[in-house]
């Protein structure tokens, strides 16, 4: 009958909206995806708090896209003067604030959500690193989600420019003359980046072309990626271990549960507790204490005055301290293009721990105490690289970012070692509930 | 171990305690209707001159308890149509050739002005109440929060005149219309006005706010049941 060799599967219940089923099933994979992706996709038991996360980032993801629509239909990406002399960009911002019904609350939501968007992240890859999710056979899931971070970064460096504000203007000035830093095609590749000499209009505008068009194509495209990847090798778990090694005769996991609807129940609960915290700065402190939306970011852009000090939002500031910690020219190359080199170097390395991670056991409740003490001074590192990426610069934090720099690549290039190291505790054969 | 790696975790927020300049705490509060009111009175009448608030239309100032009569005839000098914004009348071009720099827009200006050292209500509070005679400078006023200031102390008839003594404290030379305390409370309403005008709907996001958490709340339970309905099967 129909050509879909999948088809029998799905037969009609005799109902209406059963027979509608069976023919779309006939003619698109509907009750396949389903099945597949969620009412028989197993996942293990014994997920804990911090297996929220990969749902969280895609409730984030949507909340970005679906408040970004409305903004797009109020905000202005124009850099001229408007008759009271104030930047169209900014104007259109606070008129979305002002004049705008429930605008304020569409704008708040989308850049509240840029921040949570990293917080999600930060915690999802930090998961990842607790329970070695990023291990075999699980690395192009790890390759994908790195791929996702590195769309998100650009997101939200493309999207600050947009409200036009002081930190706008002279954050990305700064960024896009890290790329001048590079020998020979530096200067002119800044300008082309730019479109002009100086952060202007043209820039503005092909931020905004970026920020909502090309990037979040790429961004879903790659959560789309990952999640397939996943669903393909399935989940790994606090303890490390395989579910697929034991097997009902059904061929179904005995320690996996269908993710539909034991973890959609679940995962309800943690949208609803990460939506309360979402609310409380939301509602209560939109300016999340400087951090979120930085003050001076309620001055327009002026390119005629440069800010005593310039820092970038929060969650750039760890990489921006590594940036700042390179003083040293070396071969004859400005100090400059080796802190961008270190820069982006910190930020790719994260895609080679699949295979600089060489412990028999993936999970950190097996691993022994060296792991557990170099994670832990990391996760310190990176917090203090975090701290002084968002104060002006000193020769104390310098040293301390150089020596923190220092650590945080001495932890991943020695990690091959190291991992081996350890004094590791039996894992188990199947997963534990605690 | 683990108290040591805890308390290392936590080490990096100790760094955040610091602080720098001193600012006066702003007495006020953005509920006290009253107090808005007539800080939008000395706004109009001392700052409008010169500072424009482009973001913020006349009519918004009705949600001040006023009716769209009194805002024409109590704040409305140069504009015409209630729906206008607050305009400056002065040229910008012609500012920047007075006082160095064209004065900034003042719509939000109190979010603009907060930093590690205060909210920028309280950077207000102080920088107003913060001027002194200083005949070094072209407009012969300096300001102790912001130094070298292009502007002139303009609520001067109110406070008086203060000089800076030998201990760089701040003594009033010669008394304004105001006592200290009136003025004190004068420049307290009129940043009242700044605060609220900065983000007019801001009680009303509190507001929503409380509603939003309670009906999460009421929520999870809910969630948090179905979910243990759900796996009480799961060992």
């Amino acid at each position: 009958m129909a050509a879909n060799s999948t088809h029998e599967k799905y037969k009609s219940d005799g109902s209406l909206p059963g027979h509608l089923l069976e023919w779309v099933d006939a003619r698109f994979p509907a009750t396949a995806l389903w099945r597949d992706h969620l009412s028989e996709y197993y996942a293990p038991k014994n997920f804990n708090f911090w297996y929220f996360f990969g749902s969280l980032a895609l409730l984030v993801l949507v909340i970005q896209i679906v408040t970004g629509i409305f903004l797009v239909m109020h905000f202005k990406p124009d850099a001229s003067l408007n008759a009271n002399g104030v930047p169209v960009a900014f104007a259109s911002v606070e008129y979305i604030m002002r004049d705008v019904p429930w605008g304020w609350l569409i704008r708040y939501l989308h850049s509240t959500g840029a921040s949570a968007f990293f917080i999600v992240v930060y915690l999802h890859m930090f998961r990842g690193l607790l329970y070695g999710s990023y291990r075999k056979p699980r690395e192009l899931i790890w390759l994908f989600g790195i791929g996702i971070f590195l769309a998100l970064m650009a997101e939200a460096f493309f999207g600050y420019l947009l409200p036009w504000g002081q930190m706008s203007f002279w954050g990305a000035q700064v960024i896009v003359n890290l790329f001048s830093a590079i020998p020979l095609i530096g200067p002119d590749l800044s300008i082309w980046i730019r479109g002009d000499f100086v952060v202007g209009d043209a820039t503005l505008n092909r931020f905004f072309s970026f920020h909502v068009i090309a990037v979040p194509l790429v961004l879903v495209g790659l959560v789309a990626a990952h999640v397939l990847a996943l669903h393909e090798v399935g989940s790994n778990n606090p303890d490390g271990v395989e579910i697929k090694k034991h097997k009902d005769t059904n061929g179904i996991p005995l320690d996996g549960i269908p993710f539909h609807p034991y973890y959609t129940v679940k995962d309800i609960v943690g949208v609803i507790v990460f939506l309360m915290a979402f609310s409380a700065v939301l509602f209560f402190a939109p300016e999340g204490g400087g951090y979120f939306l930085e003050y001076n970011n309620f001055y327009p852009a002026d390119p005629l005055k440069t800010p005593p000090h310039i820092a970038p939002v929060w969650y750039f500031t760890p990489y921006y301290s590594i940036l700042r910690a390179v003083v040293w020219n070396f071969f004859g190359l400005d100090a400059k293009f080796w802190g961008v080199v270190g820069m982006g170097a910190a930020v790719l390395i994260f895609a080679f721990l699949p295979w600089l991670d060489r412990s028999p056991v993936k999970s950190i409740r097996y691993r022994g105490p060296i792991f557990k003490t170099l994670l832990s001074i990391f996760v310190v590192v990176f917090l203090v690289l975090g701290y002084f990426g968002t104060q002006p610069p000193s020769k104390a934090g310098e040293i301390i970012s150089q020596l923190c720099s220092l650590y945080y690549f001495g932890f991943f290039l020695t990690m091959p070692w190291w991992s081996r190291m350890d004094k590791f505790k039996p894992e188990p054969d199947r997963v534990t509930m605690k | 171990m683990k108290k040591i790696l805890v308390a290392l975790l936590f080490a990096p927020l100790l760094a955040f305690a610091s602080s720098t300049a001193h600012l006066d705490k702003w007495p006020g509060s953005v509920s006290d209707k009253a107090a808005l009111q007539n800080g939008a009175k000395y706004f109009v009448n001392y700052c409008l001159n010169c500072h424009g608030a482009s973001y913020m239309r006349y009519s918004k100032l009705m949600e001040l308890g006023l009716t769209e009569q009194q805002v024409r005839d109590n704040l409305m000098f140069t504009a015409e149509k209630i729906g206008e914004p607050m305009r400056v009348a002065a040229r910008s071009e012609e500012q920047k050739t007075w006082f160095g720099a064209a004065p900034p827009d003042l719509s939000v200006i109190a979010r603009a002005r907060a930093s590690e050292a205060g909210s920028g209500a309280d950077w207000l509070y102080t920088y107003l109440r913060s001027f002194y005679r200083d005949d070094k400078r072209p407009t012969g006023w300096n300001n102790v929060v912001f130094e070298n200031v292009g502007m002139p102390h303009i609520l001067q008839e109110l406070q008086g005149v203060q000089v800076r003594d030998a201990e760089h404290k701040l003594q009033l030379a010669v008394p304004g219309k105001q006592l200290p305390e009136e003025f004190d409370k004068t420049v307290s309403d009129l940043v009242g006005f700044l605060v609220w005008m900065a983000e007019p709907q801001q009680e009303f996001r509190q507001r929503l706010g409380v509603g939003v958490l309670i009906f999460l709340g009421i929520l999870f339970v809910l969630a948090y049941a179905l979910k243990k309905e759900y796996w009480k099967d799961v060992h």
